[in-house]
């Protein structure tokens, strides 16, 4: 059974068709990389999976059970993980503090009044290695307001990391980020491969072909081909919409 | 604002022995203006220490969850009739009213904060406003208890039938009583695993949902809770005053609660607790000063808003690190 399967997923502001009638699954242990040009309701098809935008029709199931009408947070009790294309982290708690705030949501002790967060020595070890994973592990006790941007997405993956998803949905998570810090996301990512399935939204090329297992490409709100990353390279109509612009 | 996150947390729970010192000198502080002759202002901090328990309920859903409830006095106001009402029936009993006052306005705080809180911003606080204004019309429109003139008590209420709160100091302790347990709870709850999802709820919203909080249900219960203690704030307040009025719900009294919560520097209850003590006291010295002396207040909080952002928690820590 498909780890995530959408159905006729469609999306209307005003006017614009944003998600033209999109079905894509993702396969237990799959990387399915999602490309597209700007504009082309990438982001936008993230959120309608994890929740935060609702559909106007379509289906999003999760392991097989449809999740349509759930709010998304309930979504992520499931086992969805998103990072976001602009990142979100918590500015004036420290790193670990972050990723100990997204292990608590799956922690007995989520929401307990009589305890006190910063000494859960469970979560904080599981924040520790998370930052190791993502070579963060010096910067833990700083503020993830005062962390660089390329650290900022390190520790967005972290986050997700430590929720150990059963499904994870990467929206861009190179952006931004310099020429070393990509290069080990995408090794962080390598190694989860496999174990972890993802919905992988991506603009550099090099860890598109580098991780995925196959790729779909969006424009204007359609999916205008699937297949294997080769296949994908060599199709004249991706070119023609997509990569001519970049591969050339 | 993120001082408690800097600190390296020691392994055990150290005694908060600063507090202890800061209760014991207040405990003391009645004792000393008796022997002073100067028993007037064991009034004056006990209305202090009442509203230090309001300012730190409020400073859990402001300072902690950043939501701006501009309807607080709602709930002070209800603590009072919750008292007031019973008083009027010969129901004196404080262990029948204060819990009953808790009740009433942690009840109102779910009912409308179910409401209130699936806006944001602007219109949060507009909508808190407006029950609040509500609240205060409906018992303006009460003419069993008094309407707009408010009721006297003629006395406050009783323990176990003992009239144990007669005495201004023992109504003091009261107070310092119900101030430091609001302290220890709202501190104990903000540093908990439920306190970090309501800051974090304020620092990023859709992070938390993403991370899979249900954010509107943490936000209820905290607001819930903060409805509790406003309630007893409330109630103590009619003690104090033996007298129950509308005006206690006013939105100026939000106003108020507001300023002292900001004053503390918004992110720690501590402050919001001195910062309201320090609102009495002040009242109290100005307005023998000059009969202007709100204008001096105000120019007060403009210098504290402008000046130091972080009030007096942030000038506390500064002063210690020196
Ligand atoms: N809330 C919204 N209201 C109206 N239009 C929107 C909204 N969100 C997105 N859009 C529009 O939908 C289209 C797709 O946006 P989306 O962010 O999904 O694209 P994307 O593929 O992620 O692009 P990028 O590569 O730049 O991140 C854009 O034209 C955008 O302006
Ligand atoms: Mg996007």
């Amino acid at each position: 059974m498909s780890v995530l399967a959408i159905e006729g997923l469609t999306k209307r502001f005003g006017a614009l068709v944003v998600t033209d009638g999109v079905s894509l699954t993702v396969e237990p242990g799959e990387v399915h990389a999602l490309i597209g040009p700007n504009g082309a309701g990438k982001t936008t098809l993230i959120k309608q999976i994890a929740g935060a935008v609702a559909p106007d029709a379509g289906r999003v199931r999760l392991d097989g059970e449809d999740v349509t009408a759930l709010p998304e947070h309930a979504r992520a009790a499931r086992g969805l993980a998103r990072t976001f294309q602009i990142t979100a982290v918590f500015p004036q708690f420290t790193a670990r503090e972050n990723v100990a705030l997204a292990a608590q949501a799956k922690a007995p002790r989520r929401l307990w009044p009589f305890s006190v967060a910063a000494r859960d020595a469970g979560l904080n070890a599981a924040a520790d290695a998370a930052l190791e994973t993502v070579g963060l592990a010096g910067r833990a006790g700083e503020l993830a307001g005062r962390l660089a941007h390329g650290e900022q997405r390190g520790l967005e993956v972290a986050m997700a990391l430590v929720q150990r998803p059963r499904l994870l949905l990467l929206d861009e998570p190179m952006a931004g980020a310099g020429r070393d810090e990509t290069d080990r996301l995408i090794a962080t990512l390598a190694r989860l491969k496999g174990r972890v399935p993802m919905l992988l939204i991506e603009h550099d090329m090099g860890a598109v072909f580098a991780l995925a297992d196959r790729v779909s490409v969006l424009v204007a709100g359609r999916i205008v081909a699937t297949g294997a990353p080769e296949a994908i390279r060599a199709d004249p109509a991706v070119r023609a919409a997509y990569l001519g612009t970049e591969a050339a | 604002m993120t001082l408690a996150a800097e600190t390296p947390a020691p392994a055990r729970a150290a005694p908060p022995l600063g507090a202890v010192a800061v209760v014991a000198a207040l405990a003391l502080a009645p004792l000393a203006f008796d022997a002073a002759g100067a028993g007037f202002w064991i009034v004056v901090l006990s209305r202090g220490l009442v509203y230090a328990v309001a300012a730190m309920a409020l400073q859990l859903v402001l300072g902690r969850g950043g939501l701006v409830c501009f309807g607080f006095a709602a709930f002070l106001v209800i603590g009072a009739y919750a008292v007031g009402i019973p008083y009027h029936h010969r129901v004196e009993e404080g262990l029948v009213v204060l819990p009953l006052a808790m009740a009433a306005a942690a009840l109102f705080a779910l009912a409308t904060g179910a409401i209130a809180l699936r806006t944001r911003g602007v219109y949060f606080i507009m909508i808190t406003l407006a029950f609040g204004q509500m609240v205060y019309y409906a018992l303006t429109a009460l003419s069993t208890y008094g309407g707009d003139d408010g009721m006297t008590l003629w006395g406050r209420s009783q323990v176990a039938g003992f009239d144990l709160f007669r005495d201004r100091r023992a109504f003091y302790w009261l107070c310092l009583g119900a101030a430091a347990g609001t302290w220890a709870l709202v501190r104990a709850v903000s540093r908990s695993h439920f306190g970090r999802v309501l800051e974090g709820a304020r620092q990023n919203e859709a992070r938390m949902a993403a991370l899979g909080f249900d954010v509107f249900r943490v936000r209820l219960i905290a607001y819930a809770l903060s409805g509790a203690l406003g309630g007893l704030a409330g109630a103590l307040l009619a003690n104090h005053a033996e007298f129950v009025s509308p005006a206690y719900g006013s939105w100026h009294v939000s106003g108020e609660l507001i300023v002292m919560v900001v004053l503390g520097g918004f992110a720690s209850v501590t402050g919001a607790g001195f910062g309201a003590i320090l609102l009495a006291v002040l009242e109290e010295v100005l307005s023998r000063l000059t009969s202007h002396w709100k204008i001096l207040l105000g120019l007060g909080v403009v210098g504290v808003a402008l000046l130091a952002r972080d009030g007096l928690a942030g000038a506390l820590a500064r002063w210690r690190g020196r």
